[in-house]
């Protein structure tokens, strides 16, 4: 008899742990062609709330380290991703109906994306802020800060890249996330929270929730201890990209907008996703003797 | 630093015997003092100097600025005669008009005391720069006979130099040493004294730091009045140096109950500037050192522009320097 | 003896206020739709001008007199377009005295910073987005920097030139044009402005400005066809706004209110604390959304402290806005007057103590005198909320890090000051606080060159400097 193979159990990453939803609730994921695949934890409101919780907590730690620190760090993913290739190739395949070369296309961009992004980390204060020659005796300086706990509703599509590319440049510049992966493709994101586990992120830095944006994005989108938000994962659901900004509102989070449509994940991103959850902080200080 | 005034001035003074008992304990509490930052000092000053002194405010400042005049001349081509027609003019600054004040005192060098003495009597003071004026490096036994000879020539004020040099290389006991040497040499033999003005030469200090130290260590050495600057260096008086002196005078006042006199001297040549000047010991210090006894102007040419601008404000009409005597 | 100045007065003589104002809208000024309002002077209650109201038909006029006008003023090279901003920073510093008497008249605020603080950093502005204007290829902000359309402006009384200046130069030298809305009780130097903007040919269009109250700014953030909104003003219409134009393609930068730590440590250079704690709460009465409404001072030299700042403050004069003596001048409006009352009323309630030097207030207009409020908690309510007046609260702390944690501990995040003299720990508190603008050993300092902004629910986008442009440029990435 042909060895029976041991399943893994996909549970919700907060915190550093790996804990199944506070509502003990999960959901069918299939495979692009329908097949079932697994039971993946389903997120809950309060799961949202645990996940911001400890998101807050590693904030000050996170945003403190230094940035040649978090730039090491996000290497160390890639690095770790990189080891384990085939298992995300699989994932991918099976989440995306991709052929494997096209599988492996995905897995090999966002290892290169992340080291990409890596090597922004201690860049980025060079190339957006800039000392300000201000008409009088007086040091002034801009430098970016992160802006604090960012929500992010992942890419419904790219289950791998489009995650990592609305991932990194969230916590390269010192923020921390909470991540609603793709609903109907979320194997990919529980996988690649393992990597993140033992690749040195400390706990509550990241913390990624499988389940449903549109329950779920509500309520991070109106959370008082939430900053900023990224909406991406409801590309192409204006109404409800509206009512999420609407949400956003209450505390001026910042808001990255949905796009019309999921954008191409293949094309170097630039500054923006980075800039869109950075602050600009300025210094001024006298001059004498 | 307290707060409240203590009531009486020796109790007040003698509080502060334990910061003076040693070159140790004075540098601690010198160098414990808050701090100056340069450009808030001079924002400050600079704030003040666009108050508008207009009409009767400006008619009451201007006679009390030739009031608190320290006519000076202080020259190695100063003759007798010379000195007499600064004390002439001293005396009546503006000829023409009876009801224009005299100054409050002539500034001279030790030699010329007399000679100023005998055209002004008691009508205005003389003072006398001495210790070695005005670099201040001769031996201490010098600069205590420099300032004797003064006063046994009359002098009502001595105007003393301190060793910039010693403050410098951080002797601060020496300095403070001095100053009470000084002040004991000031002495007469009736018992009163010629008041003490000691001069920083802020322009050699350079930083606010230093002059809010050397402010503090004059007045525990028992300065009557604390003067920028000897004229002979650059810069001499600034709003923002007198500004942290009047600070000082301030804080010393509330800390012991002693009052102790502010004089900048050195580069104060217009009405204006003197009236900037008024506007600030008001606004620092109060206006109990609105007088001649605690705020003096170190000028010579100052007083000619103060004599025009009063001219102007009784014609209406703009004056020119032909109409004022040059001495 | 007491030196008693005389008064001091700005002539008014240099203003030429009208009767009554219309919108300027396509380069000329035409009546409104709306029922025309009064503004007056705050610190004489008299009428000064009749001000036309734009309704929503006046707002979509404008709008597409801006549109028009922008697809030649977004065309027209960079360096043309520079030499228009060029040329009205030097009518506004030509006509400096003018604004300056005309601001401080509508607004109450004292002629000696409207003189010497705002216009002169209005001129500045102008002059120095001028110079951006054929060089934004360079600026750092991403490939081909292009503008973005029609922006739509809403603008505050507590500078109303000074905020029209912040709104409008970087606008125009990013090649977008204009709808601006001053706010109601101080709409003169705006519509001094259009005039400005008529002597220096700048093309219809390009600059309108229409006057009225929150339904005209409601229009007008709202019209369909403007693409870019910036907002300085209340954090709740700040909120309002941004849900206004969510699900929207409008670009957005919101200056909102504030609730700024002053921190104050016991090895501070306290004269100048002392002077940084007076301009931070008691300049422009106060009505400024990064002043320093909480002074944090540490509890070791907390009564030094406020014993110098009580002595400081008896030599405020407050009264004549023209009076170049004056440093207080008048609240800007019977309803601001009346919120300031109640929270300081509110202060008293919840057991804080009030201190006041003496001040003979003027028997009309608005006026509140220097205040402060010592024995407050972060529980009191004017330790939260935002006075927007000349009221301070005074708060102490024991360590750096519960002066970090107080000082953070607000839903908003504009500004911070910070005075000690040891200079590692100005970069450590500089760090920590959660604001937009630290201000180390000074305080209230702006300029051009400099971005200002805020953290959290003080707004977000940077106004002025590099980072400023990128409100104003498509995949501006500041």
């Amino acid at each position: 008899m042909a060895r029976l193979d041991v399943r893994k159990t996909y549970k919700l990453y907060i915190g550093g742990a790996f804990p199944r939803s506070e509502s003990g609730h999960s959901y069918e994921v299939a495979d692009a062609a329908g097949r079932f695949v697994a039971n993946a934890s389903l997120a809950s409101r309060k799961d949202v709330r645990d996940a911001v919780v400890a998101a807050r907590k590693a904030f000050g730690g996170w945003s403190g380290r230094t940035a040649y620190n978090r730039g090491q760090i996000l290497y160390r993913i890639a690095e770790v991703m990189e080891d384990r290739r085939p298992q995300f190739e699989d994932a991918v395949r099976q989440s995306e109906g991709l052929g494997a070369a096209a599988a492996r296309g995905q897995v090999d961009a966002a290892v290169d994306r992340l080291v990409w992004y890596a090597g922004w980390a201690d860049k980025l204060a060079q190339v957006v802020g800039n000392a300000n020659p201000v008409a009088g005796p007086f040091f002034n300086h801009t430098a970016p800060e992160p802006t604090g706990v960012v929500g992010a509703l992942a890419p419904q599509e790219s289950s791998l890249l489009g995650l990592v590319s609305t991932l990194a440049p969230v916590v390269v510049s010192g923020n921390v996330a909470v991540v609603v992966s793709s609903y109907g493709r979320p194997l990919p994101a529980v996988t690649f929270a393992e990597v993140l586990a033992t690749s040195d992120v400390p706990g509550g830095v990241v913390n990624i929730l499988t389940g449903d944006a549109t329950v779920l994005g509500p309520w991070l989108a109106g959370h008082m201890d939430v900053n900023a938000i990224d909406l991406v994962g409801v590309a192409g659901h204006p109404d409800l990209a509206g009512e999420l900004e609407v949400a956003a509102a209450d505390n001026l989070k910042r808001v990255r907008r949905a796009p019309a449509a999921e954008p191409d994940w293949s094309i170097e991103p630039g500054l923006e996703p980075m800039t869109a959850f950075l602050e600009h902080k300025t210094v001024w200080h006298p001059v004498g003797v | 630093m307290p707060t409240t005034a203590p009531t009486d001035p020796a109790a007040g003074l003698a509080s502060y015997s334990e910061v003076t008992k040693d070159e140790r304990a004075l540098r601690r509490f010198l160098h414990g003092l808050p701090g100056v930052d340069q450009v808030g000092a001079e924002a400050r000053a600079a704030a003040l100097g666009t108050r508008s002194i207009k009409t009767t405010a400006k008619e009451w400042a201007l006679d009390l600025a030739i009031r608190m005049v320290d006519l000076t001349t202080l020259e190695g081509q100063d003759t007798p005669g010379k000195v007499r027609a600064l004390a002439a003019k001293a005396l009546r600054p503006d000829p023409s008009d009876p009801s224009c004040p005299s100054v409050a005192a002539v500034c001279v060098y030790g030699d010329m005391v007399a000679e100023v003495k005998s055209v002004v009597g008691d009508a205005v003071n003389v003072a006398a720069v001495a210790t070695a004026f005005p670099s201040g490096r001769a031996a201490l036994d010098i600069k205590l006979a420099d300032t004797r000879d003064a006063v046994e020539a009359g002098a009502d004020e001595i105007d003393m130099v301190i060793d910039r040099g010693a403050f410098l290389a951080g002797r601060y006991q020496q300095v403070f040493d001095e100053i009470v040497a000084v002040k004991e040499a000031c002495q007469r033999p009736d018992g009163s004294h010629a008041h003490l003005k000691v001069i920083f030469e802020t322009g050699e200090l350079q930083t606010y730091d230093n002059v809010r130290r050397v402010s503090w260590l004059a007045m525990l050495a028992g300065a009557d009045f604390i003067k920028t600057s000897t004229g002979k260096v650059q810069p001499a008086a600034t709003l923002p140096v007198t500004l942290v002196m009047l600070e000082a005078v301030r804080d010393f006042r509330e800390a012991t109950g002693v009052q102790i006199g502010v004089k900048p001297a050195g580069g104060i040549r217009t009405a204006k500037d003197a009236i900037k000047y008024l506007v600030m010991v008001n606004e620092v210090a109060g206006d109990d050192w609105l007088t001649p006894d605690w705020f003096r102007f170190g000028a010579s040419t100052l007083l000619n522009d103060l004599l025009m601008q009063r001219t102007k404000l009784t014609t209406g009409r703009y004056s020119g320097p032909d109409y004022f005597t040059l001495d | 003896m007491a030196f008693e100045y005389a008064p001091a007065p700005e002539s008014r003589s240099i203003v030429d206020i009208k009767p009554s104002y219309g919108l300027f809208v396509d380069g000329a000024f035409v009546d409104g739709n709306g029922a025309a309002f009064k503004t007056i002077n705050p610190a004489t209650e008299e009428t000064l001008a009749e001000i036309a109201e734009a309704d929503e038909a006046d707002v979509d006029a404008a709008v597409q007199a801006a549109r028009r006008a922008f697809r030649s003023w977004s065309r027209m090279p960079g360096k043309e377009r520079a030499k228009y901003l060029f040329r009205i920073a030097r009518i506004l510093q030509e006509r400096a005295r003018e604004l300056a008497v005309l601001e401080s008249i509508d607004n109450g605020k004292p002629i000696k910073e409207s003189r010497d603080v705002d216009v002169p950093t209005v001129a500045a502005h102008f002059f120095y987005h001028a110079g951006w204007a054929d060089k934004l290829d360079y600026a750092g902000l991403g490939p081909n920097p292009r503008a973005l359309g029609v922006a739509g402006q809403v603008i505050p009384w507590n500078f109303p030139l000074l905020m029209l200046a912040w709104k409008v130069a970087p606008a125009l030298a990013c090649g977008n044009t204009v709808v601006l809305k001053p706010a109601e009780t101080t709409p003169l130097t705006a519509l001094l402005f259009a005039e400005i903007c008529q002597q220096a040919d700048l093309p219809a269009g390009v600059v309108n400005i229409i006057t009225g109250a929150g339904g005209t700014g409601q229009a007008l953030v709202g019209h369909p066809d403007v693409d870019k909104v910036a907002f300085t003003g209340s954090t709740d219409v700040g909120k309002a706004i941004a849900r206004a134009v969510a699900g929207t393609d409008k670009k957005v930068t919101l200056e909102l209110g504030g609730k700024a730590a002053n921190i104050v440590f016991e090895d501070a250079a306290l004269d100048q604390a002392v002077e940084g704690i007076v301009s931070g709460i008691f300049f422009n009465q106060g009505h400024v959304c990064c002043a320093g409404s909480r002074l944090l001072v540490q509890e070791s030299v907390a009564e030094e402290v406020l014993h110098r700042l009580k002595r400081r403050m008896a030599t405020l004069r407050v009264g004549d806005p023209l009076d170049k003596n004056t440093d207080i001048g008048a609240i800007n409006s019977a309803e601001q007057l009346a919120r300031i009352t109640e929270l300081s009323g509110i202060g008293d309630a919840e057991g804080a103590e009030r201190w006041s030097p003496d001040c003979e207030l003027p028997a009309s207009g608005y006026w509140f005198p220097p205040t402060i409020f010592t024995g407050v908690s972060q529980a009191h309510r004017i330790a939260r909320e935002e006075i927007f007046g000349p009221v301070l609260s005074v708060l102490t702390f024991r360590t750096p890090s519960e002066a970090i944690e107080k000082a953070n501990n607000t839903p908003y995040g504009l500004s911070a000051g910070v005075w000690t003299e040891k200079g590692s720990r100005i970069l450590h508190m500089a760090d920590r606080l959660r604001a937009g603008v630290v201000w180390a050993n000074t305080f209230n300092k702006f300029d051009p060159t400099s971005p200002f902004g805020g953290y959290q629910e003080s707004g977000y986008g940077r106004e002025g400097g590099r980072q400023g442009l990128a409100a104003y440029l498509k995949g501006g990435q500041a």
